[in-house]
């Protein structure tokens, strides 16, 4: 999966279930306040990022998550891992 | 001083309908609610007889957080109340600056359960689940859920009282209404309609079988009833003090007059004459009324031989003079179990505001205890001043509410 083919995903996903606005998503917008995240719905991105790309999210791995460049490249390491394993 | 209980607010979804006017019309018609659901064979069911009931699309009027947390049949109640609410005129500006609760009646939430511990052992994960599934999968998923969409700060819990939980959270909302505890209550009944919901229910052998035909299985009082038929959705009706209603110029639909109740003290699924009796005469006691009052009885009759056997004695021995107009509306809706005492509450008000009793469809022959009933085999036209309704559970609990016009 390419990385341009991993934010399609993600940014599809976020409009739909987490019914962020496209036009709000912008790399360097802060994700936590974009979506308006509470502590329930970390939970929820868990469960999204499992079902869209197999693997499973530590909570730790969110603190180092701000931006949604963050979350990308998070997303594209872990499933450039995952591949190579 | 005790304080007059009034209905100001209806609202309903069900196998008969999304809204009180197809429901007023399908009762008026006597139309079945009543089908199939295949996968319930596939299932290993007794019987796919089954209500068949709408499911709500809440996207676009429910945000992402108010949504996941809805079970199956929060997600009926949340669009009964919602009518309730509406035509009660109460909105949400004022519902924040007034003291509003909520006792609704509801006993499981089978498939949140059932689902959340498949994904548990298949996944061995429990974040995995999701943050929504512990909203939907709690008894009170109803109460918890409707007290935070709608900004609630009254009481708030939820009634489980097998199939009389409507009928008891009508009960208890109007105690606190008339003795001054609280002013606006939000009461009613849901029930999930789905294969989770009723395996074990099918498999007391409790559901009729009468497949080939669905719409003419559910025959409450009839001599040839095999059983009873699952169904479910919600109903909503929203109890005030008549002080208050008149202060909102709220429209004001009928009255609370009487609630009796009582336990059986006996089988755990038998029923039992004496305790229904116990609460017909409490109900008719604490209205103060005689039973030559009654216009109209909605029995709770579900059409299982034993349940309408005693029920008809029951209603023979304290209604035997007065002989009252008697229809089970669950000949077209099946059992709406949790929900039933509520909805049966709403079908009734429809008939008292529309002056008609609905049929009890699929009525063709008495047995010994049902021929002494004074039973609506078709739709009646008849004014209803005052109507009692029945609702009676596993584990012998009974419930009988009086309901009365507002002239």
């Amino acid at each position: 999966m390419t990385q341009a083919e991993i934010i399609e995903r993600i940014n599809a996903f976020l409009v739909d279930e987490f019914e962020v606005d496209a036009e709000k998503i912008a790399p360097d917008a802060n994700l936590r306040e974009t979506l308006g995240l509470d502590s329930l719905d970390y939970v929820d991105l868990v469960v999204i990022i499992e079902s869209n790309f197999g693997f499973k999210v530590v909570a730790e791995d969110f603190i180092n998550i701000s931006t949604f460049q963050n979350f990308y490249d998070y997303v594209g390491r872990k499933v450039a891992e995952k591949a190579t394993v | 001083m005790h304080n007059r209980v009034v209905i100001t607010g209806l609202g309903i979804w069900s196998c008969l309908g999304t809204s009180l006017d197809e429901v007023t019309k399908s009762l008026k018609d006597g139309k079945s609610g009543i089908g199939m659901d295949m996968e319930r064979k596939e299932w290993g069911y007794r019987s796919g007889l089954t209500g068949i009931v709408a499911k709500p699309e809440l996207k676009g009027i429910l945000d992402r957080r108010a949504r996941i947390g809805l079970s199956e049949e929060a997600e009926y109640a949340y669009m009964a109340t919602l009518e309730a609410m509406k035509n009660a005129k109460m909105d949400m500006s004022w519902v924040e600056k007034n003291e509003v609760g909520i006792l609704y009646g509801n006993d499981s939430s089978a498939k949140a359960v059932s689902e959340a511990i498949d994904t548990i052992r298949i996944k061995k994960d429990t974040t995995l689940l999701g943050s929504g599934s512990i909203f939907q999968s709690m008894n009170c998923t109803v109460t918890m859920n409707l007290s935070t969409i709608f900004k609630l700060k009254g009481i708030n819990f939820t009634i489980s009282a097998a199939c009389a939980s409507g009928s008891h959270s009508i009960g208890l909302g109007y105690l606190m209404i008339k003795w001054g505890l609280q002013k606006h209550i939000i009461c009613g009944g849901a029930q999930e309609v789905n294969p989770f919901a009723f395996g074990s229910f099918d498999g007391l052998s409790a559901f009729s079988i009468r497949e080939n035909d669905p719409t003419k299985a559910s025959r409450p009082f009839d001599k040839d009833r095999d059983g009873l038929i699952p169904s479910g959705g919600a109903a909503t009706l929203i109890l005030e003090s008549y002080e208050s209603a008149m202060e909102r110029g709220a429209p004001i639909l009928a009255e609370v007059v009487g609630y009796g109740f009582s336990s059986n003290g006996e089988h755990i699924s038998n029923s039992n004459v004496d305790g229904q009796v116990r609460s017909l005469r409490m109900a008719l006691n604490d209205a103060g009324l005689t039973d030559k009052d009654i216009d109209y009885i909605n029995a709770h009759a579900t059409s299982t031989p034993g349940g309408d056997l005693a029920e008809a004695t029951a209603i023979d021995t304290v209604f035997g003079d007065s002989k009252p107009l008697v229809s089970s509306t669950k000949s077209m809706t099946g059992h709406e179990c949790w929900m039933a005492g509520a909805s049966e509450i709403v079908y009734s008000i429809l008939m008292m505001q529309n002056n008609f009793v609905a049929p009890n469809i699929n009525f063709e022959n008495p047995d010994e205890a049902s021929a002494k009933l004074n039973i609506a085999k078709t739709t009646t036209e008849k004014n209803i001043d005052v109507f009692l309704s029945n609702s009676f559970g596993f584990g012998g609990t009974n419930s009988s509410l009086i309901i009365k016009k507002i002239k």
